[in-house]
Protein backbone atom coordinates (compact mmCIF):
# COMPACT_ATOMS: atom_id res chain seq x y z
CA UNK A 1 0.00 0.00 0.00
CA UNK A 2 1.45 3.42 -0.85
CA UNK A 3 0.50 5.77 0.39
CA UNK A 4 0.36 9.98 -0.03
CA UNK A 5 -0.13 12.69 3.53
CA UNK A 6 -1.67 15.95 1.41
CA UNK A 7 -1.67 17.90 4.40
CA UNK A 8 0.80 17.68 7.38
CA UNK A 9 3.05 19.39 9.20
CA UNK A 10 6.31 17.84 10.05
CA UNK A 11 7.89 20.51 11.49
CA UNK A 12 6.21 20.03 14.02
CA UNK A 13 6.51 16.18 14.33
CA UNK A 14 9.32 13.94 15.80
CA UNK A 15 11.60 11.41 13.80
CA UNK A 16 9.54 8.80 15.37
CA UNK A 17 6.55 9.70 13.47
CA UNK A 18 8.69 9.44 10.20
CA UNK A 19 9.60 5.98 11.34
CA UNK A 20 6.04 5.34 12.11
CA UNK A 21 4.75 7.14 8.70
CA UNK A 22 7.38 5.41 6.13
CA UNK A 23 6.04 1.65 8.13
CA UNK A 24 3.07 2.03 7.52
CA UNK A 25 3.57 2.50 3.41
CA UNK A 26 3.55 6.97 3.71
CA UNK A 27 5.62 7.59 0.81
CA UNK A 28 5.13 11.49 0.20
CA UNK A 29 3.32 13.90 1.67
CA UNK A 30 2.80 18.08 1.08
CA UNK A 31 3.72 20.55 4.79
CA UNK A 32 1.45 23.27 4.07
CA UNK A 33 3.40 26.50 5.70
CA UNK A 34 0.65 28.05 8.69
CA UNK A 35 0.29 29.52 12.26
CA UNK A 36 3.09 27.85 14.65
CA UNK A 37 1.31 28.34 17.64
CA UNK A 38 3.46 31.12 19.02
CA UNK A 39 2.57 34.58 16.68
CA UNK A 40 5.36 35.73 14.58
CA UNK A 41 6.25 39.16 14.84
CA UNK A 42 8.26 39.89 11.71
CA UNK A 43 8.80 38.32 7.88
CA UNK A 44 12.01 37.65 8.67
CA UNK A 45 10.54 34.59 11.03
CA UNK A 46 8.50 33.42 8.01
CA UNK A 47 11.77 33.61 5.84
CA UNK A 48 13.42 31.08 7.96
CA UNK A 49 10.57 29.47 8.24
CA UNK A 50 9.88 28.51 4.46
CA UNK A 51 14.17 28.31 4.27
CA UNK A 52 13.36 25.07 6.34
CA UNK A 53 10.34 23.74 4.62
CA UNK A 54 12.73 23.95 1.53
CA UNK A 55 15.91 22.70 3.37
CA UNK A 56 16.32 20.86 6.49
CA UNK A 57 13.14 19.38 6.49
CA UNK A 58 12.96 17.80 3.22
CA UNK A 59 16.02 16.36 4.29
CA UNK A 60 14.50 14.43 7.46
CA UNK A 61 11.90 13.26 5.34
CA UNK A 62 14.20 12.04 2.43
CA UNK A 63 16.42 9.67 5.32
CA UNK A 64 13.06 7.82 6.12
CA UNK A 65 12.22 7.94 2.48
CA UNK A 66 9.90 10.08 2.23
CA UNK A 67 9.21 12.49 -0.78
CA UNK A 68 8.39 16.40 0.66
CA UNK A 69 7.09 19.17 -1.21
CA UNK A 70 5.35 22.18 0.50
CA UNK A 71 2.86 24.99 0.18
CA UNK A 72 3.99 28.69 0.63
CA UNK A 73 1.75 31.18 2.08
CA UNK A 74 0.63 34.09 4.84
CA UNK A 75 -1.48 32.18 6.94
CA UNK A 76 -5.17 33.40 6.89
CA UNK A 77 -4.75 34.09 11.16
CA UNK A 78 -1.19 36.04 10.76
CA UNK A 79 -2.72 37.89 7.99
CA UNK A 80 -4.45 39.91 10.17
CA UNK A 81 -0.93 41.18 12.00
CA UNK A 82 0.06 44.26 10.39
CA UNK A 83 3.64 42.64 11.24
CA UNK A 84 3.28 39.90 9.47
CA UNK A 85 1.58 41.10 6.36
CA UNK A 86 5.07 42.42 4.22
CA UNK A 87 5.82 38.82 3.83
CA UNK A 88 3.33 38.90 0.79
CA UNK A 89 6.13 40.67 -0.70
CA UNK A 90 8.45 38.11 -0.29
CA UNK A 91 6.13 35.33 -1.48
CA UNK A 92 6.92 35.67 -5.06
CA UNK A 93 10.71 34.86 -4.82
CA UNK A 94 9.68 31.78 -2.73
CA UNK A 95 6.70 30.25 -4.94
CA UNK A 96 8.96 30.10 -8.32
CA UNK A 97 11.22 27.15 -6.17
CA UNK A 98 11.24 23.22 -7.06
CA UNK A 99 9.55 22.01 -3.82
CA UNK A 100 6.33 24.67 -4.21
CA UNK A 101 3.71 22.32 -5.34
CA UNK A 102 0.73 24.78 -3.94
CA UNK A 103 0.07 28.29 -2.77
CA UNK A 104 -1.39 27.81 1.03
CA UNK A 105 -2.68 27.54 3.27
CA UNK A 106 -4.50 30.59 2.48
CA UNK A 107 -7.93 31.18 3.40
CA UNK A 108 -10.31 32.60 6.03
CA UNK A 109 -9.81 32.44 10.13
CA UNK A 110 -12.21 35.03 11.19
CA UNK A 111 -13.26 36.54 7.86
CA UNK A 112 -11.80 40.10 8.55
CA UNK A 113 -10.99 42.51 5.62
CA UNK A 114 -7.32 42.13 5.98
CA UNK A 115 -7.89 38.41 5.28
CA UNK A 116 -10.26 39.09 2.13
CA UNK A 117 -7.26 41.19 1.24
CA UNK A 118 -4.13 38.49 1.94
CA UNK A 119 -6.58 35.52 0.14
CA UNK A 120 -7.20 37.77 -3.13
CA UNK A 121 -3.41 38.92 -3.24
CA UNK A 122 -2.45 34.69 -3.05
CA UNK A 123 -5.01 33.40 -5.27
CA UNK A 124 -3.76 35.96 -7.60
CA UNK A 125 0.38 34.86 -6.68
CA UNK A 126 -1.16 31.02 -7.61
CA UNK A 127 -2.39 32.12 -11.04
CA UNK A 128 0.93 33.85 -11.96
CA UNK A 129 2.90 31.24 -10.62
CA UNK A 130 1.27 28.02 -12.43
CA UNK A 131 0.28 26.48 -9.20
CA UNK A 132 -2.84 25.47 -7.71
CA UNK A 133 -4.04 26.28 -4.33
CA UNK A 134 -4.64 24.92 -0.78
CA UNK A 135 -7.75 26.78 0.76
CA UNK A 136 -8.77 25.83 4.74
CA UNK A 137 -11.82 26.24 5.29
CA UNK A 138 -12.53 27.94 9.15
CA UNK A 139 -13.27 26.26 12.44
CA UNK A 140 -15.32 28.39 13.62
CA UNK A 141 -18.88 29.46 11.15
CA UNK A 142 -17.71 26.70 8.56
CA UNK A 143 -20.64 26.63 6.13
CA UNK A 144 -20.67 30.68 5.80
CA UNK A 145 -17.11 30.35 5.76
CA UNK A 146 -17.12 27.85 3.05
CA UNK A 147 -19.10 30.24 0.87
CA UNK A 148 -17.35 33.15 1.36
CA UNK A 149 -14.21 31.11 0.51
CA UNK A 150 -15.57 29.43 -2.69
CA UNK A 151 -17.09 33.06 -3.71
CA UNK A 152 -13.02 34.38 -3.41
CA UNK A 153 -11.95 31.78 -5.60
CA UNK A 154 -14.61 32.60 -8.22
CA UNK A 155 -14.02 36.14 -8.03
CA UNK A 156 -10.41 35.37 -8.48
CA UNK A 157 -8.29 34.54 -11.60
CA UNK A 158 -7.70 31.10 -10.16
CA UNK A 159 -9.80 28.21 -12.28
CA UNK A 160 -12.16 26.32 -9.26
CA UNK A 161 -10.62 22.83 -10.40
CA UNK A 162 -7.02 23.94 -9.55
CA UNK A 163 -8.36 24.68 -5.92
CA UNK A 164 -8.34 22.34 -2.75
CA UNK A 165 -10.67 22.92 -0.55
CA UNK A 166 -9.53 21.21 3.37
CA UNK A 167 -11.09 20.65 6.65
CA UNK A 168 -14.44 19.74 4.95
CA UNK A 169 -17.17 17.92 6.71
CA UNK A 170 -20.83 16.73 6.23
CA UNK A 171 -22.11 19.99 6.97
CA UNK A 172 -19.95 21.67 3.49
CA UNK A 173 -18.76 18.98 1.27
CA UNK A 174 -21.91 19.11 -0.94
CA UNK A 175 -21.29 22.86 -1.73
CA UNK A 176 -17.94 22.37 -1.58
CA UNK A 177 -18.02 19.38 -4.55
CA UNK A 178 -21.22 21.44 -6.60
CA UNK A 179 -18.55 24.22 -6.81
CA UNK A 180 -15.81 21.59 -8.71
CA UNK A 181 -12.93 22.28 -6.60
CA UNK A 182 -10.73 19.14 -4.97
CA UNK A 183 -12.01 18.12 -1.91
CA UNK A 184 -9.65 17.72 1.57
CA UNK A 185 -10.47 15.82 4.58
CA UNK A 186 -8.93 16.09 7.67
CA UNK A 187 -8.93 13.07 9.97
CA UNK A 188 -8.00 13.94 13.71
CA UNK A 189 -8.57 11.82 16.65
CA UNK A 190 -11.48 13.92 17.98
CA UNK A 191 -12.39 17.01 16.33
CA UNK A 192 -12.76 17.85 12.29
CA UNK A 193 -13.67 13.95 11.18
CA UNK A 194 -12.99 10.65 11.96
CA UNK A 195 -11.97 7.64 9.93
CA UNK A 196 -15.63 5.82 10.00
CA UNK A 197 -17.56 9.24 8.91
CA UNK A 198 -14.98 9.72 6.17
CA UNK A 199 -15.51 6.05 4.61
CA UNK A 200 -18.98 7.12 4.82
CA UNK A 201 -18.70 10.30 3.24
CA UNK A 202 -16.75 8.42 0.65
CA UNK A 203 -19.77 5.96 0.31
CA UNK A 204 -21.97 8.80 -0.43
CA UNK A 205 -20.25 11.51 -2.33
CA UNK A 206 -17.79 8.81 -4.61
CA UNK A 207 -13.70 8.76 -4.34
CA UNK A 208 -13.83 11.68 -7.24
CA UNK A 209 -11.33 14.68 -6.18
CA UNK A 210 -11.11 13.46 -2.70
CA UNK A 211 -8.18 14.15 -0.58
CA UNK A 212 -7.84 12.64 3.09
CA UNK A 213 -4.93 13.90 5.21
CA UNK A 214 -3.87 13.52 8.88
CA UNK A 215 -3.60 17.28 9.29
CA UNK A 216 -0.74 16.24 12.19
CA UNK A 217 0.88 19.12 13.61
CA UNK A 218 1.57 20.66 17.24
CA UNK A 219 -2.18 19.96 18.33
CA UNK A 220 -3.53 16.60 19.56
CA UNK A 221 -3.31 14.54 16.14
CA UNK A 222 -1.66 11.81 14.51
CA UNK A 223 0.19 11.37 11.50
CA UNK A 224 -0.95 8.09 10.82
CA UNK A 225 -4.71 8.95 10.09
CA UNK A 226 -4.56 8.28 6.20
CA UNK A 227 -3.17 4.54 7.06
CA UNK A 228 -6.19 4.53 9.47
CA UNK A 229 -9.04 5.30 6.91
CA UNK A 230 -7.27 3.05 3.94
CA UNK A 231 -7.64 -0.14 6.48
CA UNK A 232 -11.21 1.20 7.57
CA UNK A 233 -11.77 1.40 3.52
CA UNK A 234 -10.90 -1.64 2.85
CA UNK A 235 -12.98 -3.18 5.81
CA UNK A 236 -15.77 -1.76 4.40
CA UNK A 237 -15.76 -3.12 1.03
CA UNK A 238 -13.71 -0.67 -0.68
CA UNK A 239 -11.13 -1.85 -3.20
CA UNK A 240 -7.66 -1.76 -3.30
CA UNK A 241 -7.87 0.49 -6.19
CA UNK A 242 -10.04 2.89 -4.35
CA UNK A 243 -7.74 3.41 -1.72
CA UNK A 244 -4.73 4.07 -4.53
CA UNK A 245 -7.23 6.86 -5.29
CA UNK A 246 -7.78 8.73 -2.58
CA UNK A 247 -4.69 8.16 -0.80
CA UNK A 248 -1.99 8.31 -3.85
CA UNK A 249 -3.61 9.18 -7.35
CA UNK A 250 -5.93 12.17 -5.85
CA UNK A 251 -3.31 13.75 -4.30
CA UNK A 252 -0.44 13.15 -6.82
CA UNK A 253 -3.42 14.43 -9.32
CA UNK A 254 -3.68 17.56 -7.71
CA UNK A 255 -0.36 18.88 -6.66
CA UNK A 256 0.94 17.32 -10.23
CA UNK A 257 -1.16 20.38 -11.34
CA UNK A 258 2.14 22.48 -10.55
CA UNK A 259 4.37 20.61 -13.09
CA UNK A 260 7.04 20.22 -9.82
CA UNK A 261 6.20 16.77 -7.96
CA UNK A 262 8.97 14.65 -7.77
CA UNK A 263 8.18 11.35 -5.96
CA UNK A 264 11.67 9.68 -6.77
CA UNK A 265 13.36 10.27 -3.54
CA UNK A 266 16.62 9.37 -2.66
CA UNK A 267 17.82 9.20 0.81
CA UNK A 268 21.03 11.08 1.24
CA UNK A 269 24.07 9.12 0.62
CA UNK A 270 25.42 9.78 3.74
CA UNK A 271 22.96 7.09 5.16
CA UNK A 272 24.39 4.36 3.50
CA UNK A 273 27.03 4.89 5.77
CA UNK A 274 25.05 5.05 9.18
CA UNK A 275 22.05 7.06 10.67
CA UNK A 276 23.48 10.62 10.36
CA UNK A 277 20.24 12.31 11.59
CA UNK A 278 20.39 10.41 14.86
CA UNK A 279 24.20 11.60 15.54
CA UNK A 280 24.60 15.29 13.43
CA UNK A 281 23.41 17.38 16.13
CA UNK A 282 25.51 15.13 19.01
CA UNK B 1 42.00 21.95 -9.83
CA UNK B 2 39.21 22.79 -12.09
CA UNK B 3 40.00 20.21 -14.46
CA UNK B 4 40.61 17.41 -11.82
CA UNK B 5 38.73 14.14 -11.92
CA UNK B 6 38.59 14.02 -8.19
CA UNK B 7 35.35 12.96 -6.95
CA UNK B 8 35.09 15.60 -4.70
CA UNK B 9 35.26 17.90 -7.54
CA UNK B 10 33.94 17.23 -10.94
CA UNK B 11 35.47 19.77 -14.22
CA UNK B 12 33.16 21.95 -15.97
CA UNK B 13 33.70 19.78 -19.05
CA UNK B 14 32.48 16.35 -16.94
CA UNK B 15 28.83 18.08 -15.79
CA UNK B 16 28.53 19.35 -19.33
CA UNK B 17 29.02 15.97 -20.60
CA UNK B 18 26.29 14.57 -17.95
CA UNK B 19 23.98 17.28 -19.08
CA UNK B 20 24.67 16.42 -22.92
CA UNK B 21 23.67 12.70 -21.86
CA UNK B 22 20.36 13.86 -20.14
CA UNK B 23 17.44 11.17 -22.02
CA UNK B 24 15.20 13.80 -22.64
CA UNK B 25 15.82 16.25 -25.60
CA UNK B 26 13.21 18.56 -24.19
CA UNK B 27 15.55 19.31 -20.33
CA UNK B 28 18.62 18.93 -23.13
CA UNK B 29 16.82 22.09 -24.64
CA UNK B 30 16.74 23.94 -21.61
CA UNK B 31 19.75 23.33 -20.21
CA UNK B 32 20.97 25.21 -23.40
CA UNK B 33 18.48 27.52 -23.85
CA UNK B 34 19.43 28.17 -19.93
CA UNK B 35 23.13 28.28 -20.39
CA UNK B 36 22.54 31.14 -23.19
CA UNK B 37 20.14 33.18 -21.85
CA UNK B 38 22.69 33.44 -18.61
CA UNK B 39 25.93 34.26 -20.80
CA UNK B 40 24.08 36.92 -22.56
CA UNK B 41 22.05 38.34 -19.73
CA UNK B 42 24.27 38.07 -16.58
CA UNK B 43 23.36 41.09 -15.21
CA UNK B 44 19.67 41.93 -15.16
CA UNK B 45 16.93 44.67 -14.14
CA UNK B 46 13.64 43.79 -11.71
CA UNK B 47 14.10 42.12 -8.56
CA UNK B 48 15.40 38.75 -10.07
CA UNK B 49 17.59 37.91 -12.92
CA UNK B 50 16.49 35.26 -15.46
CA UNK B 51 19.10 33.20 -14.85
CA UNK B 52 18.44 33.03 -10.94
CA UNK B 53 14.59 31.80 -12.12
CA UNK B 54 16.46 29.27 -14.37
CA UNK B 55 18.54 28.16 -11.31
CA UNK B 56 15.28 27.98 -9.33
CA UNK B 57 13.39 25.83 -11.50
CA UNK B 58 16.51 23.40 -12.84
CA UNK B 59 14.91 20.45 -10.57
CA UNK B 60 11.70 20.13 -12.33
CA UNK B 61 12.95 21.23 -15.62
CA UNK B 62 15.88 18.51 -16.19
CA UNK B 63 15.41 16.28 -13.06
CA UNK B 64 17.24 15.95 -9.79
CA UNK B 65 19.89 13.90 -11.14
CA UNK B 66 20.88 16.44 -13.54
CA UNK B 67 20.16 19.34 -11.86
CA UNK B 68 23.44 19.78 -9.90
CA UNK B 69 25.15 19.94 -13.28
CA UNK B 70 22.43 22.37 -14.75
CA UNK B 71 22.72 24.81 -11.81
CA UNK B 72 26.91 24.80 -11.60
CA UNK B 73 26.82 25.41 -15.25
CA UNK B 74 24.46 28.24 -15.01
CA UNK B 75 26.20 30.26 -12.30
CA UNK B 76 29.32 29.63 -14.40
CA UNK B 77 27.91 30.98 -17.99
CA UNK B 78 26.47 33.68 -15.83
CA UNK B 79 29.87 34.17 -14.02
CA UNK B 80 28.20 34.91 -10.77
CA UNK B 81 31.13 36.58 -8.64
CA UNK B 82 30.63 36.85 -4.24
CA UNK B 83 28.09 38.87 -4.18
CA UNK B 84 25.59 37.41 -6.43
CA UNK B 85 26.16 33.64 -4.93
CA UNK B 86 25.97 34.84 -1.76
CA UNK B 87 22.54 35.99 -2.68
CA UNK B 88 22.00 32.84 -4.48
CA UNK B 89 22.93 30.38 -1.78
CA UNK B 90 20.49 32.95 1.12
CA UNK B 91 17.91 33.22 -0.98
CA UNK B 92 18.16 29.74 -2.04
CA UNK B 93 16.54 26.25 -1.47
CA UNK B 94 19.08 23.21 0.07
CA UNK B 95 19.74 22.66 -3.29
CA UNK B 96 20.44 25.30 -4.54
CA UNK B 97 22.73 26.38 -2.03
CA UNK B 98 24.14 23.08 -2.73
CA UNK B 99 25.14 24.17 -6.66
CA UNK B 100 26.54 27.15 -5.25
CA UNK B 101 28.96 25.63 -3.20
CA UNK B 102 29.94 23.17 -5.90
CA UNK B 103 30.62 26.06 -8.14
CA UNK B 104 32.67 27.90 -5.74
CA UNK B 105 36.28 26.71 -6.89
CA UNK B 106 35.08 27.66 -10.81
CA UNK B 107 33.92 31.31 -10.07
CA UNK B 108 35.66 32.54 -6.68
CA UNK B 109 39.76 32.57 -6.74
CA UNK B 110 40.23 34.30 -3.31
CA UNK B 111 38.84 33.63 0.34
CA UNK B 112 36.00 36.27 0.15
CA UNK B 113 33.04 33.52 -0.16
CA UNK B 114 34.48 31.79 2.57
CA UNK B 115 31.68 32.49 5.05
CA UNK B 116 29.34 30.48 2.81
CA UNK B 117 30.97 27.40 3.18
CA UNK B 118 31.37 27.97 7.06
CA UNK B 119 27.61 28.36 6.71
CA UNK B 120 26.75 24.77 4.89
CA UNK B 121 29.29 23.24 7.55
CA UNK B 122 27.45 24.55 10.80
CA UNK B 123 24.33 22.55 9.21
CA UNK B 124 23.54 19.04 9.75
CA UNK B 125 22.21 18.86 6.27
CA UNK B 126 24.93 16.08 4.47
CA UNK B 127 24.42 16.83 1.20
CA UNK B 128 25.39 20.77 1.97
CA UNK B 129 28.13 19.32 4.22
CA UNK B 130 29.86 17.13 1.27
CA UNK B 131 29.65 20.34 -1.26
CA UNK B 132 30.67 22.26 1.10
CA UNK B 133 34.52 20.40 2.00
CA UNK B 134 35.42 20.46 -2.21
CA UNK B 135 38.55 22.28 -3.61
CA UNK B 136 37.14 25.71 -2.26
CA UNK B 137 37.59 24.76 1.28
CA UNK B 138 41.03 22.77 0.59
CA UNK B 139 42.49 26.06 -1.02
CA UNK B 140 41.00 28.53 1.75
CA UNK B 141 39.74 27.04 5.04
CA UNK B 142 42.19 27.65 7.69
CA UNK B 143 43.52 24.76 9.57
CA UNK B 144 41.31 24.78 12.62
CA UNK B 145 38.02 24.78 10.54
CA UNK B 146 39.29 22.45 8.33
CA UNK B 147 40.14 19.72 10.47
CA UNK B 148 36.42 20.00 12.08
CA UNK B 149 35.27 20.17 8.66
CA UNK B 150 37.12 16.63 8.17
CA UNK B 151 35.71 15.68 11.45
CA UNK B 152 32.29 16.59 10.59
CA UNK B 153 32.38 14.31 7.94
CA UNK B 154 32.94 11.60 9.74
CA UNK B 155 30.15 12.66 12.06
CA UNK B 156 27.18 13.36 9.98
CA UNK B 157 28.39 10.43 7.45
CA UNK B 158 29.64 12.11 4.30
CA UNK B 159 32.10 9.74 3.00
CA UNK B 160 36.05 11.15 3.45
CA UNK B 161 35.87 10.99 -0.04
CA UNK B 162 33.92 13.93 -0.46
CA UNK B 163 36.68 15.99 1.01
CA UNK B 164 39.02 17.39 -1.99
CA UNK B 165 42.57 17.76 -1.24
CA UNK B 166 42.57 15.37 1.87
CA UNK B 167 45.77 13.28 1.39
CA UNK B 168 48.24 17.30 1.04
CA UNK B 169 45.85 18.64 3.44
CA UNK B 170 46.10 15.81 6.41
CA UNK B 171 49.43 15.13 5.76
CA UNK B 172 51.59 15.03 9.09
CA UNK B 173 48.61 16.79 11.01
CA UNK B 174 49.45 16.03 14.16
CA UNK B 175 46.40 17.88 15.78
CA UNK B 176 43.88 16.07 13.39
CA UNK B 177 45.52 13.13 14.05
CA UNK B 178 44.77 13.83 18.19
CA UNK B 179 41.25 14.68 17.30
CA UNK B 180 40.50 11.45 15.11
CA UNK B 181 42.11 8.92 17.79
CA UNK B 182 40.07 11.15 20.58
CA UNK B 183 36.91 10.43 18.32
CA UNK B 184 37.40 6.53 17.92
CA UNK B 185 38.19 6.43 21.93
CA UNK B 186 34.93 8.35 22.65
CA UNK B 187 33.18 5.79 19.97
CA UNK B 188 34.83 2.45 21.12
CA UNK B 189 34.36 3.32 24.76
CA UNK B 190 30.54 3.99 23.61
CA UNK B 191 30.12 0.30 22.29
CA UNK B 192 29.62 2.32 18.66
CA UNK B 193 31.45 1.56 15.84
CA UNK B 194 34.37 3.80 14.36
CA UNK B 195 33.29 5.30 10.67
CA UNK B 196 35.08 3.20 8.22
CA UNK B 197 37.06 6.53 6.85
CA UNK B 198 38.65 7.52 9.80
CA UNK B 199 41.42 5.17 9.76
CA UNK B 200 42.08 6.15 6.35
CA UNK B 201 42.18 9.76 7.29
CA UNK B 202 44.38 8.61 10.78
CA UNK B 203 46.69 7.06 8.63
CA UNK B 204 47.01 10.36 5.96
CA UNK B 205 47.68 12.59 9.00
CA UNK B 206 49.47 10.69 11.40
CA UNK B 207 52.83 9.65 12.50
CA UNK B 208 54.49 6.06 10.44
CA UNK B 209 53.16 4.47 12.55
CA UNK B 210 49.43 3.39 12.46
CA UNK B 211 47.24 3.71 15.34
CA UNK B 212 44.36 0.41 14.72
CA UNK B 213 42.92 -0.35 17.70
ZN1 LIG C 1 -2.76 22.72 8.44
Amino acid sequence: MRLFDPHIHMTSRTTDDYQAMRAAGIRALVEPSFWLGQPRTSPASFLDYFDSLLGWEPFRAAQHGIAHHCTLALNPKEANDPRCAAVLDELPRYLVKDQVVAVGEIGYDSMTPAEDKALAAQLQLATDHGLPALVHTPHRDKLAGLRRTLDAVRESALPMDRVLVDHLNETTVEEAKDSGCWLGFSVYPDTKMDERRMVEILRAYGPEKVLVNSAADWGRSDPLKTRAVADLMLAEGFTEDDVDRVLWRNPVAFYGLSGRLDLDVAPPDATHEGNSLARGGE
Amino acid sequence: MTHSTDAAAPSLDALRDHLDAHPDPAAREWCRQALAEAADHPGGHGPITAWELRLAEAGRRCGSRHADAARVLILHAAHAGTAALTRVYRQGTAAERRAVLLALPHLVSGPDALPLVEDALRTNDTRLIAAAVGPYAARHLDAHSWRHAVLKCLFTGVPVDAVAGLAQRAHADAELARMLTDFAAERTAADRPVPSGLYRVLALAGPETRKES
